[in-house]
């Protein structure tokens, strides 16, 4: 299967590359590892490829005060080994190592991944979890979107035309115990449902968490309820459970041929109850 | 077309291509490098998988057809012909892949080495598991894992105890001669007749 002709850009500059965008149907191209499956099967046909490859700014991890900023160009493989993501936001990289396969993570990056906003992809859940935000570029200059808010719809980001995904800032978060639950039928297969958990502990009880669901409906979508069950409670498994028991409460999942509806449902019970769990250290067989 | 310098298992080669040019198609069918091979075409059996270096330079293992061409411009790529060394020694995995009995039809075989090969770059005493999982983008439909895990193995274990390098062997002379046509000149000095046309 072979792409349909297209132009090529590859811009030194993000100002360069949001000027290549202001071509109609451009489509930027970030690691390609979802952007030229498409485009072989022709599900994409943007006349202008915009190449971020070449903007180094886009690369790498830097500390911000109180924030991790990541450049949206820093591939899975660059997030994965980097010792301020290992420190400071744990859970990013636990959802990575889960993200397709070696060769992929090599090639594939943060920004990609979120600005293609798959509802079966890993890491929106998982800044919807963090509390991240997005610094994005544009013809009128640059703005921040909260995470929760930059995933529209299926495959839809809160991006106007002409805008490019720069960085995500994630809020440093220490003290907190994270963990990334997904469940698939292959390896490097989508997640069915993922659970991205992340709660902080106070003299043995929950005194906060976070939990962020994947393909539970068009966009990852937190588990307010558990969230709120959670709160104060130990951090016992019969606890956890009963509080895990609201995780589809608000969801719409859709059904497929892998996988109904009710029982994307079920899997967002099971798998909070393993996600929080395991995020407390006290992973148990199923 | 867009103009693209690449080194392939250490011959420089420079050609214009259709940005959509796939770059497995690019070694496979421009530069002849017909070792690696077309899978699934869906980015899933990693047959076609190669060394591509990063832009720090490091290679790492990518699927070529989930690459465009143009996007490997200025990068280094070891392809399964790139591996042996003169007079044709075979590389480690190479090699423990045909001692372990590591592939029934063969088909995923080159992939499947370049994949052991990056696998072992980074982690160069894994065990089984971590073999399986680091193999995780690659097919076999022999179903012949269970041998390929054995001669990772065995491979990993050469490398270190035998003093062998786990690094693509270094290209012999003959290999840049036996070039495409315009492989190694500088653009001005490819003769005319050498640089491919698109087909219309």
């Amino acid at each position: 299967m072979i792409p349909a002709a297209v132009d090529y850009s590859c811009p030194s500059t993000v100002e360069e590359a949001v000027q290549a965008l202001g071509d109609e149907d451009a489509k930027v191209l970030a690691g390609g590892q979802s952007l030229i499956p498409m485009l072989r099967l022709r599900l994409a046909a943007p006349t202008l490829l915009v190449d971020l490859d070449r903007i180094s700014d886009l690369r790498g991890v830097r500390s911000d005060g109180d924030h991790l900023v990541i450049g949206a160009m820093t591939t899975h493989a660059a997030v994965l080994g980097d010792p301020l993501v290992n420190q400071y936001a744990p859970l990013l990289a636990q959802a990575t190592a889960t993200v397709a396969d070696r060769q992929v993570r090599h090639r594939g990056t943060l920004g990609g991944s979120l600005a293609h906003a798959d509802p079966a992809g890993d890491l929106p859940a998982v800044v919807v979890a963090l509390d991240a935000s997005m610094e994005v570029a544009g013809p009128g200059g640059r703005r921040e979107i909260a995470a929760a808010d930059f995933f529209v719809d299926y495959f839809t980001p809160a991006l106007e035309p002409g805008e490019v995904l720069v960085s995500v800032r994630v809020p440093k978060r220490e003290g907190w115990s994270t963990h990334y639950e997904k469940f698939n039928r292959m390896a490097q297969g989508w997640a069915l449902v993922g659970v991205a958990a992340a709660v902080r502990r106070d003299n043995g009880t929950i005194a906060e968490a976070r939990i962020a669901l994947t393909n539970m409906g068009s966009t990852p979508v937190r588990a307010t309820a558990v969230e709120s069950a959670l709160t104060g409670a130990d951090a016992s498994l019969e606890a956890v459970r009963a509080a895990a028991a609201a995780a589809a409460e608000g969801t719409q999942p859709s059904g497929d041929l892998s996988a109904s509806a009710e029982y994307r449902s079920h899997l967002a019970r099971v798998l909070t109850e393993r996600a929080i769990m395991a995020a407390v250290g006290q992973a148990h067989a199923a | 077309m867009t103009r693209i310098s690449l080194r392939v298992d250490g011959v420089r080669y420079d050609d214009d291509v259709e940005p959509r040019t796939l770059l497995v198609h690019h070694l496979r069918e421009q530069l002849g490098k017909v070792g690696t091979v077309v899978g699934c075409d869906t980015s899933n059996c990693g047959a076609c998988t190669v060394l591509m270096s990063g832009p720090d330079g490091k290679p790492v293992g990518v699927k070529s057809c989930t690459v465009l061409a143009v996007q490997a411009d200025g990068r280094d790529i070891t392809t399964i012909e790139g591996l042996s060394g003169p007079d044709n020694t075979l590389h480690p995995v190479q090699r423990s892949f045909h001692e372990r009995h590591a592939l029934q039809c063969g088909y995923c075989t080159p992939g499947m080495i370049m994949a052991a090969v990056d696998l072992l770059s980074e982690n160069p005493d894994p065990t089984d598991t971590e073999i399986r999982e680091g193999l995780e983008g690659n097919l076999c439909r022999c179903t012949g894992y269970q041998n390929i895990v054995r001669a990772v193995r065995d491979a990993a274990s050469a490398i270190r105890s035998g003093g062998e390098s786990a690094e693509p062997a270094p290209p012999t002379p003959e290999a840049v001669d036996a070039a495409t046509p315009d492989g190694g000149l500088p653009p001005d000095r490819v003769p005319e007749e050498a640089v491919p046309h698109p087909v219309p």
